[in-house]
This record gives structure tokens, C-alpha cells and sequence, in this order.
């Protein structure tokens, strides 16, 4: 796991290659400014369709199509917002992607380490065949119909629990972990053991403290997983109003603005205007907001996370 | 196997617990992931719901005949393999590219920042993807419109999404604003783990910055290129659907639509269960082999073994 700290690594490596460097040759000069410049156009592609989608999104409706909103509003309104909120599934789609993100990620999280912690026992008869069991799955699944079929007949289909049965266990995570676990010193465990703790208190009292980190990188990726899924919606629950998502909405939103004569519907009242494109302006905002204001803090996490999923089993 | 082992009956008995616990686990993977193998037959079958599995005719290879006469499927398989290429190529170039020119920038803060920015793309969802997407290429004020008339490489906007030729290479670009800073994450590792000795001797030597990413990181990052490129081979017809599903409309189906969209304007809008499991099977059967020759590739290379 020394892989961790990679990028600390490569800052100390920056530092000390620029000391050494310290005599910079012309050709190094033009070769900084150009990389400076390339990076500023680059940071600008990712950021500013974002921007002006915010941007867009607080401006009035009707003045946003004849164009010319770049970074601010130029007539502030938050009635493209009112207008999402209060649209006819608002309530359910936002009280059902908080819960298949809340119970999908806890289920998950903790189910997988349930059984990388089974499969981490380094004597269990079948460690083997119970690993090649779900290994398996990471390259063979029985394709969208079979799928379909198998989760009607299990009355999957109008129900909450198809976001979070069918991806509980995913293979890639459950070998994460896996390998974090066989990294812990055995004698931990033996110890418990000898002092008459059963598997489960191993499980909740040491192996789960101590896997943390690793836990956090998995529950996060469940978690942006689970939030960004309209799929699932579409094929098992599209006739339930209930069950719908904020991703579902939107495509929904985002379908219909494609269909060009949208724009035409244009909105009117006292307060001002709204179209579809404002109106999928403000609904992005919305559904993007949790993982913009999470993304921040949970930076460590993935790249840590993506560090130990390159090292491999 | 289990014979040669003395105490595997006392293993069995001491393993009481561990056991137990692992009995739900396999019964879910066997109900969730490989009950739906069985549905497989129904690729043979003239599969009808009210007859079941059991019940229905088989029909040998039909359906298989059927799909290999598609104008559609023939058109779809193209479609998923081209935009499996062109992304492969250009994500992995761009990535890089772009790990290399992160790694020379000069300045901890800024290199924090645009590291930052680059990775935040992932996290978005397909469905603001694809309105972002739509956004950009807008006939009204689309930025790409609006970019290519001030220099005056166009005169009138484009309708980006209604010409197939552009089709292939909007999905990639997408791709490419969504995921570049995201795959450089692992070359970027790979990088430092390069010899720093290396490049002092080579700059001691006279050699500029160009030279040394040519003669030092190039070479450094070969293995680790080699690797991931071999096992994205592997996946090259998982290229997704959705965003091609969510971009796509009449004007561009025919190279929009990858054999995802097949299976299900087959399977599940027009209900032809059997034909829809077996463009599932062709697509499965295909990137197994795959995944197999580009394993027994890196084997030969002496790269570890992906699985």
C-alpha cells in the first residue's frame, strides 16, 4: 500500500528535480510558457461549459436564447429554479436518488467487505472457489434481456430494492479489499480468535476499523455510481412516479428540449420567462450540485482508491 | 483435490462459522448472475413469455441467421467497434499526453489546481454530459459554433447532430472532455516512479525538456501503456451505449446506434426476446475472445496476467 502516497511523492520529486534544474536554458523557457498556456486553455474547455450552464440557469429564459451569456446572468432570476422544484415529480425523484445513494452505498459497502473479509481467511477451504465464483462476473454477465427477465420474475421491476440488490456485491471491490486485507497482519485476528471472538466481532471490532481508508474509496465510488444511474430507471421502474430519479428527470427534460419545437414553449408570467433549455440549465445544477460540494473533501479518497485498483489483485 | 488435505474434516468443522456466512453469498450470485446464463437458450428458442423457457420451440440458429442478414446489426457491430477504436486511440494518447505536460508544469499550486479541474468531469453523470454536449454544438450559441465563425473557419453555424459523419467523433470528444484527467491519474503515478536519477544524468548531459520526455518518461511509461492499453482492448466493445443513446436521433442512426441499442429497441421496446438475448450472446462470445487474446498477449510480453 506504500503506493499511497504517490502524489505527495511526486511533488518531493518536482521539488528536488527543480532544484537541480536551476540554470533553466532558453528552450526550457518557451517550453514552460507553452505548457502554461496549454493548461490555462485546457482548464478553461473543462470549467467553462459548467460555468455557463450555472450562469444560464439564474438568467431569464427568453434573454438567454438570443445568446451572449457567458460567466454571469445578465437578467438575474431564480425562477428556472422555482420552476424545477416545483415540476410534478420533483419531490420523489430527489427523495429517491438521496435513498438509492444512502442504502445502495451502505449495503454495498458493507455486504462486499463482509465477504472480501470471508475470502481474506487465509486457511478457508473455499477461498478458491468461492473467489472464481464472483471473479467471473467481472466478465461474464447474462447480457440486458436475460437480466431483465430473471429480475421481472423476482418482481424486481416497480420496486426500489432493483438500485440495490443487483449491484450489491460488485467483484472489482470485493477484490479491493480483498487485497487491503491481506495486507493486515494475521496475528491480529488470531489473537481475537485465541481471546474467543467469533468472526463477526473480528469483523466489526478490528478488520473494519483498519480498513477505513479503502472503505471510504469503495463507498464513494458506489455512491457516484448510484447517483448517476438513470438507466436502471428507465427499464424497471419507468411506470412508477415514485421510484423515479433526478438523473431520470432530467433526461426526461433533456429529451424533450431535443425534440426541437421546445423552445417554443416558452413560459410567461409576471416575474419573467422560462424555456426548456433554462429550465435543464437549472435542473443540471440541481442534480450535479451534491457531487460538487462533496468533491472537494473526497479527492483523496479516489485517487488513493484508483492507486490500489492499478497495483492489482 | 480436497483428498490429499488429512484434516479437511477437521478444517470442515473448525470452518463451521466462515461457512454459514458464505452460504448467502453464493446463493446470490448464483441467483443474480448466473441464473441469467440460463436465459441464454432463449437465443435458440422462438422464446414466447406465456410458454416460458421450458415450453417454448426451439429453433436452433435462426435467430443468429436472422442477425447476420441485418442490414442494422451488421451497421450496429461497425458502429460499436469504430467508436470503440477511435476512443481506445485518442483517450489513451490524450492521456498521456496530458500526465506528461501535467508533470513538467512548473509551480506545486497550479499543477494542484488543474489536476483538480481535470478529474471533476468524471463524477458527472451521461445525462449532463449529454446536455453539455448539446450546449456546446448548439445551432443558436453553441460555443463551437460561435468559436469557428470568429475565426472564420465557418460562415454559417453547423448542425453538428444531424450530420453521421460527425457523429463517431462528437462521442469521442466527449469522452475526452469527460475522462482525460481521469486516466492520466495512473500514468501520472507511473511517472514518478521513474528514476529521478535519470533525468539529472540526462540534463548534466545537455538534454532539454523535449529529449528527456522522449528518451526518459516515454520509455518509463512503455510498460504501463502497454498494459492498459492490452486490457482496454479487452473491453473495446463495451463502449457504452448511453451516451450514443442519449445523443443519438433519426438523422444519425445509422452510425449511432451501438449493439447495446440494438439489444434493446429489440429485446425491449418490440419484445422479441430471443433475438435481443442473442445479439447479447454475439456481443459476450466476442469480447470474451478478446479479453482471452489480449491476456495470453501480455502473458507472452511477460506482463503479469489480468486475471
Amino acid at each position: 500500500m506504500a503506493d499511497f502516497n504517490l502524489k505527495e511523492k511526486a511533488s518531493a520529486n518536482k521539488i528536488v528535480r527543480g532544484g537541480i534544474m536551476s540554470r533553466r536554458t532558453k528552450g526550457d523557457m518557451i517550453f514552460d510558457t507553452i505548457n502554461t498556456i496549454f493548461m490555462v486553455i485546457f482548464t478553461i474547455i473543462i470549467l467553462y461549459p459548467l460555468l455557463n450552464m450555472v450562469a444560464v440557469s439564474f438568467n431569464d429564459g427568453l434573454d438567454a436564447l438570443k445568446g451572449g451569456i457567458y460567466l454571469w446572468p445578465r437578467i438575474f432570476t431564480t425562477k428556472n429554479y422555482s420552476t424545477v422544484l416545483s415540476m410534478k415529480n420533483m419531490g420523489n425523484a430527489v427523495r429517491t436518488s438521496v435513498m438509492r445513494t444512502v442504502i445502495g452505498t451502505l449495503s454495498a459497502t458493507f455486504v462486499t467487505a463482509l465477504l472480501a473479509y470471508i475470502l481474506s481467511r487465509k486457511d478457508f477451504l473455499f477461498k478458491k472457489s468461492l473467489s472464481l465464483l464472483y471473479v467471473v462476473t467481472m466478465y461474464v454477465n447474462g447480457g440486458l434481456i436475460p437480466v431483465f427477465l430473471v429480475y421481472k420474475s423476482l418482481g424486481l421491476t416497480n420496486n426500489f430494492l432493483v438500485y440495490v440488490l443487483p449491484g450489491m456485491v460488485p467483484a472489482f471491490s470485493m477484490l479491493v479489499l480483498r487485497t487491503y486485507m491481506n495486507g493486515l497482519p494475521d496475528s491480529l485476528a488470531e489473537s481475537a480468535m485465541i481471546d474467543g471472538a467469533g468472526h463477526f466481532t473480528i469483523f466489526f471490532r478490528i478488520i473494519l476499523p483498519l480498513c477505513m481508508p479503502v472503505i471510504a474509496t469503495v463507498a464513494l465510488f458506489t455512491a457516484v455510481g448510484q447517483w448517476n444511474s438513470w438507466f436502471d430507471v428507465m427499464i424497471y421502474n419507468r411506470m412508477s412516479d415514485n421510484l423515479t430519479t433526478l438523473q431520470y428527470e432530467l433526461m426526461k427534460l433533456l429529451s424533450s428540449v431535443t425534440n426541437q419545437k421546445s423552445n417554443s414553449e416558452v413560459m410567461k408570467n409576471a416575474t419573467g420567462t422560462v424555456t426548456p433549455t433554462s429550465v435543464r440549465a437549472a435542473a443540471t445544477v440541481v442534480t450535479s450540485l451534491p457531487i460538487i460540494i462533496l468533491y472537494p473533501f473526497l479527492q483523496r479518497y479516489f485517487v488513493a482508491g484508483l492507486t490500489i485498483g492499478g497495483v492489482k489483485e | 483435490m480436497f483428498k490429499r488435505d488429512p484434516d479437511f474434516g477437521k478444517k470442515l468443522k473448525n470452518q463451521k462459522a466462515l461457512i454459514f456466512m458464505s452460504i448467502p453469498f453464493v446463493i446470490y450470485v448464483i441467483i443474480f448472475n448466473y441464473v441469467p446464463l440460463v436465459g441464454w437458450l432463449m437465443a435458440f428458442q422462438n422464446y414466447k413469455p406465456k410458454n416460458g423457457l421450458f415450453h417454448s420451440e426451439f429453433i436452433g440458429l435462426e435467430k443468429f441467421k436472422f442477425l447476420f442478414r441485418n442490414v442494422d446489426f451488421i451497421h450496429d457491430v461497425r458502429n460499436t467497434l469504430a467508436m470503440g477504436v477511435i476512443n481506445l486511440v485518442l483517450s489513451t494518447v490524450a492521456a498521456i499526453v496530458f500526465a506528461i505536460l501535467l508533470n513538467e508544469l512548473r509551480g506545486v499550486i497550479g499543477k494542484k489546481f488543474v489536476q483538480t479541474i481535470s478529474y471533476l468531469p468524471h463524477f458527472l453523470s451521461m445525462v449532463i454530459l449529454t446536455g453539455i454536449v448539446f450546449d456546446v454544438l448548439s445551432m443558436e450559441n453553441g460555443m463551437v459554433n460561435r468559436f469557428l465563425m470568429t475565426i472564420g473557419f465557418i460562415d454559417k453555424p453547423v448542425q453538428w447532430l444531424a450530420e453521421p459523419k460527425y457523429f463517431w467523433w462528437i462521442v469521442a470528444f466527449a469522452n475526452l472532455w469527460k475522462e482525460t484527467g481521469w486516466n492520466s491519474i495512473i500514468y501520472l503515478a507511473a511517472i514518478t516512479s521513474i528514476n529521478t536519477d535519470l533525468y539529472e544524468a540526462a540534463s548534466i548531459d545537455g538534454a532539454g525538456r523535449l529529449k528527456r520526455i522522449w528518451h526518459i518518461t516515454l520509455p518509463g511509461l512503455k510498460p504501463t501503456i502497454l498494459i492498459l492499453l492490452i486490457m482496454n482492448v479487452g473491453n473495446v466493445l463495451n463502449v457504452g451505449f448511453e451516451l450514443q443513446y442519449l445523443l443519438g436521433n433519426d438523422l444519425v442512426k445509422s452510425v449511432s446506434e451501438t449493439i447495446d441499442i440494438y439489444v434493446l429497441n429489440w429485446g425491449i421496446s418490440r419484445g422479441d426476446y430471443s433475438l435481443g438475448t442473442a445479439a447479447g450472446i454475439f456481443k459476450s462470445v466476442v469480447s470474451i475472445i478478446l479479453i482471452i487474446i489480449a491476456n495470453k498477449t501480455a502473458k507472452a510480453m511477460g506482463e503479469e496476467s489480468l486475471y
